[in-house]
This record gives structure tokens, C-alpha cells and sequence, in this order.
């Protein structure tokens, strides 16, 4: 199947949607589609051989922070070039209420166009979508995917329309294998933790009074904290004076070092305390083989099936974590157990998965219907 | 002696009759200040309804239509501070005007010439509003600010007038905006 996708984000700044796009194309590619991505880019960024540049992104604000997005009659002239020269089977635009390129893609071209929903859309930014310019973009859509029951219900509420919801896939691959830091875990163990330090919901206070309690009972017991924002004084503040040694942050890390970081550890924690939909930190620990202790909402105790392939304890309860993690510590041959039901769960969520899901998508669309081909200009703008 | 009383009496009315003019001139300048803030609502407010004309005149693609609609409607739900949200609609008008042959690709369509400088010409009464609205705060706060003014509190409760900063600019990188509508 021929198959292009439209990125509304710069393609050399990192961000959720463009890692979903990355990693949704190798896998459609590693499956034998023929895939071209459309993304805006700086003309000296070294491009995969399936991305075609479609310019600089240009910094607005939109609401209310400042976004890089491609716009414009120049942008709309490429994406029409490359809607023209690519004869797709299917297209599939991402966050086509961004004003950026899959707009413009649902815009200028017709035929089956599928539309993938990232972000939940705050009530201000729904009355806009609703306006008529991009209405008649959306209109074209004709499925529509949502990557959680969040980003769902605010299209079914506000904009109209269903989506299926198809959740962001884990590369498994990419955090299978690591090298741990060096020194890391340590002969008196480590426990780790990844995420926003400054979001209370991703529960690091849990996690920091559970240490408190574990590591006066462990003196060679260190914890490992990886993730943007927070004032690294302002959280050792949190920790009694004599543990402050022994608790390691290492701020944003880049993608590789996450990995490592995963490796890293003996155990794992995910102690939030709610607000999230599907946990993508918590399976690619679990694709990393990673024994896991998480706090038990809904989230986790879908992804780690009830306590299968990882320990639950009582979500916002730091005693309880204290517990379950000291129990874990102390017996390796259930460590073993969970992280090899870790690893085997963690292959459901694997992006060759659900990139399998999303095909069933375009097989669905393309039924009927003819290629993607570029659409009569109201305007007649250049091609 | 009468003489003397009388000279006192004369000072007296003197320095009452000049305190009654510098509060006089300060409620004055309140008064300019409270109508040059009028002035630059109505200004902002015509730029934004002209701004929402252009979004949704069919002229721009889809992707600047809604980065302009999006900006004129920061500007009046009040999710950010007025000031900020105005500045947002400059910078989003500016990214549209500052794209390369922005105005060839539109000149030719019905009214779109029209269209643009009736936007360039709100934005440049945004920016002349503005600054005389901001003299006039200066001139309000140096008279409020003076020694005799703060001892006998000749503000009376009137609220301390603030300066109203914004970007208010049309072309990049700052500096004056176009004078293009207005000379040509």
C-alpha cells in the first residue's frame, strides 16, 4: 500500500506526535508498505529516506504558547506537489486541527483520508475548530483515530464524529538491550523513576516518602530519578539530610540515556497518583524487562494485567510502596519472574502491533473509495 | 500689622489657589488618560474584527485562516491577560504578512488589497493609540509622583494609570510598523 503521512510538527524538535509518526512509518515500512512522510524541517537536518521536508517551521503563538508550524500558500504549494507526485492509496493526517500541515493536506487533496487525534482539545480551542474554513478539511475525514479515551471523548463532545482509539505503540526493540550507567544499580540496589518531577498527579512525593522509609532500613539503597522541569534543591529539600547522597537526579535525559536509565535500576516505579490514560513509561520499562512496582489505577493495573507482569501497591499510599518494593528487593527470583511477564506483555504493545490496527483503518477507508488525488482548487493557488 | 494679615491672608489664597490647580490638572489628566484607553480599546477592537474579516474572507489557506481566528479569539476569552493576547494576534498577523510573496499571491482576488490595508492601517492605529495612551500614563504618573502632589494626596482614591505594553508591530523584528496605508 501506498501510503503518506502529514507531521504538523518540526521534524527536528523532539515531541510526542513526531515520535508516534517515526516510529508508525518504520513499522508500516518493516510490514512492506511504501510510506513518505510530510513534515516541516530545517533545510540542514539530516532526514530518514522516508521524510520529505516541506520548509522551516515558522514560530507562532497559538494558544497561548508559541507553536513551530508550517502555513502559508508556500506550504500549501508543496503539500499539494507532494499529494500530486505521491499517488497515495491513503493519507494519514495527524492533529488536523493544528494549523499546520495535515490541515493543509485535508485541504488540498480528496479521496480516503484518515485522521489521527493526539491531544485532548481544551474547550477554548473547539470553537475554532468548529469554524468553517477547517470545517470543510475535517469533513473530508473519513475515519478518524484517537490515540486515548481522553483525546475520544472531547471529539465525540465537542467536534462531533467518532474515532477508534488506538493507543501509541512501544518500539519494544529500542529498549530491549541497554548498557546501565556506569556504577548503576549497585551491590545496594537501585530503585528508578522516569517523568515530570513538577506534576504532582506522576506521584514522585509518593515515591520520595517511600524512600525515606526504605532507605533507613537499606544503607546501600539508591534511587534514580530521570525527567524534565523541577528544581533539583527544591526536591532534595524533600529528603531527610542523611539519604540526600543517595538519591541521584539526572534531569531530562535524551532518548538513548532513558533507556539506560531503564536498565539502571533493580526495580521500577511508576507511582502516579492518576490522570493517566495508558502509561507509555510504564510499558517501555516493561519492554525494557524492567520488574515493576506501580501504584494501582486503572491505567496500570490494565497494562500489568491485575499484578502479572509487575507488583501494584495502593495508588498515593508511600508505606504500602515502602513494602512492595522492599519485598521485591529482597527476592531476586521473583524479579526474574516479573520482568520476563514484563517483557511477554510488553509485546502486545508493540508498534508492529499497532501498526497492524491502524491498517485496518486505511483497509477500511480505501473500501470504495479511489487514490488520494489533489482537489480542485476554489483558489486557484499555484500547484 | 493689617498689613501683615492681609499679606498672610494673600499667601493663603495663593498656595489654595495653586493646590486647587495641580489637583485640578492631575483629575484632568486622569480624565485624557481614561479616554486615550478608550481610544486604544476601540482601536484593538477594530484590528482584531478586521484581522477575523481577513481569516475568514477565503483569501489564506486554511492553516493561516485558523492561526489568525485563533488569535482574535485569545483576545477576548480572557484565558490570558489582555495585553499578552493582543501581542499573540501581532506576532500571528506578522508570521502571515511576512511570508514571502505574501501579497503577490493575494493581489488579484476581489477586495484582498483592500483587505490588507485596511489590516495594516488598524495595526498602525493600534500602534499610535498606544503610544499616546502610554505619554499620557507617563505624564499622569510624573504629576501624581511629585513631592506636594503625594503629601496632600491630590490623586484623591484615583486609581495609579498603567502603562498598556504590547507588541504592536507588523514587521519583523520590531521597530516602527509599516506607514504604509497611511503615506501612500
Amino acid at each position: 500500500m501506498k501510503i503518506g503521512i502529514t507531521c504538523p510538527y518540526s521534524w527536528d524538535v523532539p515531541g510526542g506526535v513526531q515520535q508516534h509518526i517515526r516510529d508508525l512509518a518504520e513499522a508500516l515500512i518493516d510490514e512492506g508498505h511504501e510510506v513518505s512522510v510530510i513534515s516541516p524541517a530545517d533545510d540542514d537536518t539530516p532526514l530518514p529516506p522516508y521524510v520529505v521536508g516541506a520548509g522551516r517551521a515558522v514560530p507562532v503563538p497559538y494558544n497561548g504558547s508559541v507553536a513551530r508550524l508550517s502555513f502559508g500558500f508556500l506550504s500549501a504549494s508543496r503539500v499539494r506537489r507532494w499529494v500530486r507526485d505521491g499517488g497515495f492509496d491513503v493519507l494519514h493526517v495527524h492533529e488536523p486541527e493544528i494549523p499546520s500541515l495535515s490541515l493543509l493536506a485535508c485541504w488540498v487533496a480528496t479521496g480516503p483520508i484518515v485522521a489521527t487525534v493526539h491531544t485532548a482539545i481544551p474547550r477554548s480551542r473547539v470553537l475554532v475548530v468548529t469554524y468553517p474554513v477547517v470545517r470543510t478539511g475535517m469533513e473530508k475525514i473519513m475515519g478518524r483515530i484517537a490515540v486515548s479515551e481522553a483525546a475520544r471523548t472531547t471529539l465525540v463532545e465537542h467536534i462531533g464524529g467518532d474515532a477508534v482509539v488506538i493507543p501509541n505503540g512501544v518500539a519494544t526493540h529500542r529498549y530491549r538491550k541497554a548498557e546501565p550507567l556506569p556504577g548503576w544499580p549497585g551491590p545496594g540496589g537501585a530503585i528508578g523513576f522516569l517523568g515530570r518531577l513538577d506534576e504532582p498527579r506522576k506521584g514522585l512525593a509518593v515515591l520520595l516518602r517511600a524512600f525515606e522509609i526504605l532507605g533507613r532500613q537499606r544503607p546501600g539503597l539508591r534511587l534514580l530519578v530521570a525527567g524534565p522541569s523541577g528544581d533539583a534543591a527544591d526536591i532534595l529539600a524533600r529528603v531527610p539530610a542523611g539519604l540526600r547522597d543517595r538519591v541521584v537526579l539526572l534531569g531530562q535525559v535524551s532518548e538513548e540515556d532513558k533507556v539506560r536509565v531503564l536498565h539502571s535500576v533493580d526495580v521500577f516505579c511508576s507511582p502516579n497518583t492518576g490522570g493517566e490514560s495508558f502509561g507509555i513509561v510504564t510499558a517501555e520499562a516493561m519492554a525494557a524487562g524492567q520488574p515493576i512496582v506501580a501504584s494501582d489505577i486503572d491505567a496500570f493495573r490494565q497494562v500489568l494485567r491485575g499484578g502479572e507482569a509487575g507488583e501494584l501497591f495502593a495508588a498515593g499510599d508511600a508505606a504500602d510502596l515502602a513494602r512492595v518494593a522492599g519485598r521485591l528487593l529482597d527476592d531476586a527470583p521473583r524479579r526474574a519472574e516479573l520482568s520476563a511477564a514484563a517483557l511477554a506483555e510488553a509485546a502486545r504493545y508493540d508498534w508492529s502491533v499497532v501498526a497492524r490496527d491502524v491498517l485496518r483503518v486505511y483497509e477500511t477507508v480505501i473500501l470504495g473509495s479511489t487514490q488520494v488525488a489533489v482537489a480542485a482548487d476554489p483558489r486557484g493557488w499555484p500547484a | 500689622m493689617i498689613a501683615d494679615i492681609i499679606l498672610v491672608i494673600a499667601a493663603a489664597l495663593f498656595v489654595g489657589v495653586y493646590v486647587s490647580w495641580r489637583a485640578g490638572r492631575i483629575d484632568r489628566l486622569h480624565a485624557r488618560v481614561d479616554m486615550a484607553r478608550v481610544a486604544l480599546d476601540v482601536t484593538l477592537l477594530r484590528r482584531s474584527s478586521v484581522a477575523l474579516e481577513l481569516a475568514t474572507s477565503g483569501l489564506l489557506d486554511p492553516a493561516t485562516s485558523l492561526l489568525l481566528a485563533a488569535a482574535v479569539h485569545g483576545t477576548r476569552n480572557g484565558d490570558r491577560p489582555h495585553d499578552l493576547a493582543e501581542s499573540d494576534l501581532t506576532r500571528a498577523l506578522r508570521a502571515a504578512f511576512s511570508q514571502p510573496g505574501f501579497r503577490s499571491s493575494l493581489s488579484g482576488n476581489d477586495g484582498a488589497d483592500e483587505l490588507l490595508a485596511e489590516v495594516e492601517a488598524a495595526s498602525h492605529q493600534v500602534f499610535l493609540a498606544r503610544k499616546f495612551y502610554n505619554d499620557l500614563v507617563a505624564a499622569t504618573r510624573d504629576a501624581r509622583g511629585r513631592p506636594l502632589a503625594r503629601t496632600l494626596r491630590l490623586a484623591g482614591r484615583a486609581q495609579d494609570p498603567v502603562f498598556f505594553e504590547m507588541d504592536d508591530s507588523l514587521l519583523a523584528g520590531g521597530g516602527a510598523p509599516s506607514l504604509g496605508p497611511l503615506v501612500g
